[in-house]
C-alpha cells in the first residue's frame, strides 16, 4: 500500500473517532445531571413528601403536593389551549404549503419558537393578569400554551408534509370532502408524528418557570381554582431553592427530581408510543 | 347498444399559463375500454384527471369547456358527486395504510360517513374482491393492513376500492407502470371482466397494451386529440402521419 493511501485511511479513522467523542460528550453532561438531581433528590422523596403541604419555616418535614397538583392543572389547561390551535394550524400549513397566509404564519411560528418564554410571561402579565386585576393560573397555563404552539405547529406540519400526494388523492378521488381527507386519512396516517410533537411540547413547558413568575405566581396552598394563583413544580423550586432554610433546599430538592423523572418519562413515553403508532406507509 | 357515456365538448386544461389540453372532442361508448397513449407531457394524464375533477386539485390548475356524463355536464357539479360516479386509480398502488384490507375495499363509504349494516358491507367486499381477483387470496387476511400485500395485490385492493362505489366510469393512470409483468397481465385479463358493468378509460405509456386490452383508442400528441378510431384501425391503418409514426416508433 502507498503512503498516500495510508496516510488518506488513518485522516478518515480520526475523523471517525472524533465524531464518536463528541456524539459522547453531548451524553455525558446528562448523565452528570441526573446523577447529582437523583442523588440529591431521591432520598428526600416518599409518600409523605408526594402528599403533603409544605410546613412553615422552622418545621421540618411538608411535601410538595400542592406544586403537584398545580403544575398538572396548569400543563392540562394549556395543553387544551394549545392542542387544538396548534394542530388545525399545522394542518393547514402543510395542505396549503404555497399560499401567502401559510408563508407569514410559519414565518411568525418560527420566530414565536425564538421569543424568549420570559418575554411571553411580561406579556401575559400586562394582557391577562393586569386586566383581570389577579394572578392566576388560567393566565399562566395561556402563557405556556403558546410557548407549546411552535412545536404543535412545526411537528403537525412536517409529519403532514411527508405523507405522499398520493395518499390525498386516494381519498379525494372516493369523493371524500376535504375535512374528511384530512381526518380520515391525512391525521390518523400521521397520528404518531402529531402526537409526539404534542408530547415533546408538554415535555417542553413542564419545566417552565419564566412565564409563571408573572401570572400563575405561586401559593404555598393547595388550590384548584384556575382563576386564582396556583403552585406548580418549577415555581417551587425557583422559590425554595434561592431561601436561606435547609429544610427548604431539601423540598426544591425532591421537586426537581420529580420535575425531572416526569420530563424523562415523557420523552421515555413518547418514543415509545411514536413507534407503536407508526403507520408503515 | 353502443350509447355514448362521456362526450367531452371543446375540453381545454391549464396550468397557469400553460395551456395542456387543446379543443378535445371525444365521445365514449358505454361498456367499453378506451386507452389514451401518446407520449410524456402530451397531455393524455390531464385529460384523464379532468374527466373527474381531479385536474383542479392541483393549484393553478383550471379547465373550460364540458365534459357530459350521461348528458349532465360534470363540470357544473359538485366534484364529490362527480367523483363518486367516476372512479379512479392511479400510477402507483395507493391503498390507505392505516386501514386494513377490509375497510380499504369499503374506504369510500366508511371514510364518507356511511353506514351500512355489516352484511351488506361483507357482501359488496367479497363482491368487489371478487371482480377484482383478488378474494381467494386475501379472504383469509382481511384483518391485515392494506400495505402487507404485494404491488399487484395493492393496485387490484385500489380497483376492488373504486369498484366498490359502483360507480359508471373507471379512469385508471397508467395503472401498470409500476407493477411487474405477472402483476401487469393479471390486471390487464381483468380489464375485460370489468368492462362487462363499467366503462373504462386507461392512460398507458405501452402501446402494446393499448393493443391488448383497448376497444378505442384515443392519440394524444402536444395536447391535442390527433386521432381517435377503433383500436384495430388506429394500429393497423392510422389516418394522421403523427400517429403512424408514433406507432411506428419514430417517436417517444
Amino acid at each position: 500500500m502507498t503512503n498516500h493511501v495510508k496516510y488518506r485511511i488513518g485522516k478518515s479513522a480520526a475523523f471517525k473517532t472524533l465524531t464518536i467523542v463528541l456524539a459522547f460528550a453531548c451524553v455525558v453532561p446528562l448523565i452528570f445531571i441526573l446523577i447529582y438531581i437523583i442523588q440529591a433528590g431521591i432520598t428526600k422523596i416518599n409518600w409523605h413528601f408526594l402528599t403533603n403541604l409544605p410546613k412553615p419555616v422552622g418545621e421540618t418535614g411538608g411535601g410538595i403536593a400542592n406544586a403537584l397538583v398545580g403544575s398538572m392543572i396548569i400543563i392540562s389547561v394549556a395543553s387544551v389551549i394549545a392542542i387544538p390551535f396548534g394542530i388545525l394550524c399545522g394542518i393547514y400549513l402543510s395542505e396549503n404549503r404555497k399560499s401567502r397566509l401559510a408563508y407569514w404564519s410559519r414565518l411568525c411560528v418560527d420566530i414565536l419558537q425564538g421569543v424568549p418564554s420570559i418575554v411571553i410571561g411580561i406579556v401575559a402579565y400586562f394582557w391577562l393578569v393586569k386586566p383581570l386585576g389577579t394572578f392566576s393560573a388560567l393566565s399562566g397555563s395561556i402563557a405556556l400554551a403558546i410557548m407549546m404552539l411552535p412545536i404543535i405547529i412545526r411537528s403537525t406540519e412536517e409529519t403532514l408534509k411527508l405523507l405522499p400526494d398520493s395518499l390525498r388523492e386516494a381519498g379525494f378521488a372516493l369523493g371524500l370532502p376535504f375535512h374528511r381527507v384530512v381526518l380520515k386519512v391525512i391525521v390518523p396516517c400521521g397520528i404518531s408524528g402529531i402526537l409526539s410533537g404534542v408530547m415533546l411540547s408538554v415535555a417542553r413547558i413542564a419545566g417552565e418557570t419564566a412565564p409563571l413568575l408573572f401570572t400563575a405566581f405561586g401559593n404555598p396552598y393547595l388550590s384548584v381554582n384556575i382563576l386564582k394563583p396556583m403552585q406548580s413544580l418549577p415555581l417551587l423550586i425557583f422559590n425554595y431553592a434561592t431561601s436561606p432554610y435547609n429544610d427548604w433546599h431539601d423540598l426544591a430538592w425532591g421537586a426537581s427530581c420529580i420535575l425531572l423523572i416526569w420530563v424523562l418519562t415523557l420523552n421515555i413515553f413518547t418514543k415509545l408510543m411514536t413507534r407503536k403508532w407508526k403507520v408503515q406507509l | 347498444m353502443e350509447s355514448t357515456i362521456v362526450k367531452s365538448v371543446d375540453y381545454n386544461a391549464y396550468f397557469g399559463e400553460n395551456h395542456v389540453v387543446k379543443n378535445v372532442n371525444i365521445e365514449i361508448p358505454r361498456n367499453n375500454v378506451i386507452a389514451v397513449m401518446g407520449p410524456s407531457g402530451c397531455g393524455k394524464t390531464t385529460f384523464l384527471r379532468g374527466i373527474n375533477r381531479m385536474h383542479e386539485l392541483i393549484p393553478g390548475a383550471t379547465a373550460k369547456g364540458k365534459i357530459m356524463l350521461n348528458n349532465e355536464d360534470v363540470m357544473e357539479m359538485h366534484p364529490i358527486f362527480v367523483r363518486l360516479k367516476i372512479g379512479m386509480v392511479f400510477q402507483r398502488p395507493n391503498p390507505f395504510p392505516n386501514l386494513s384490507i377490509y375497510d380499504n375495499v369499503i374506504a369510500g363509504y366508511k371514510l364518507n360517513g356511511i353506514k351500512l349494516p355489516k352484511a351488506e358491507k361483507d357482501k359488496i367486499v367479497e363482491h368487489s374482491l371478487t371482480r377484482v381477483a383478488l378474494w381467494k387470496e386475501v379472504k383469509d387476511s382481511l384483518t391485515k393492513k392494506g400495505s402487507f400485500l404485494s404491488g399487484g395485490q395493492q393496485q387490484r385492493l385500489c380497483i376492488a376500492r373504486a369498484v366498490a362505489m359502483e360507480p359508471e366510469v373507471l379512469l385508471f393512470d397508467e395503472p401498470t407502470s409500476a407493477l411487474d409483468p405477472i402483476s401487469t397481465s393479471t390486471v390487464e385479463e381483468l380489464f375485460h371482466e370489468l368492462k362487462k358493468n363499467y366503462t373504462l378509460i386507461i392512460v398507458t405509456h405501452n402501446m402494446q397494451q393499448a393493443a391488448r386490452v383497448s376497444d378505442k383508442t384515443a392519440f394524444f400528441y402536444m395536447g391535442e386529440l390527433v386521432e381517435y378510431d377503433d383500436t384495430k384501425q388506429m394500429f393497423t391503418n392510422p389516418r394522421d402521419t403523427r400517429t403512424q409514426n408514433y406507432i411506428t416508433g419514430r417517436f417517444s
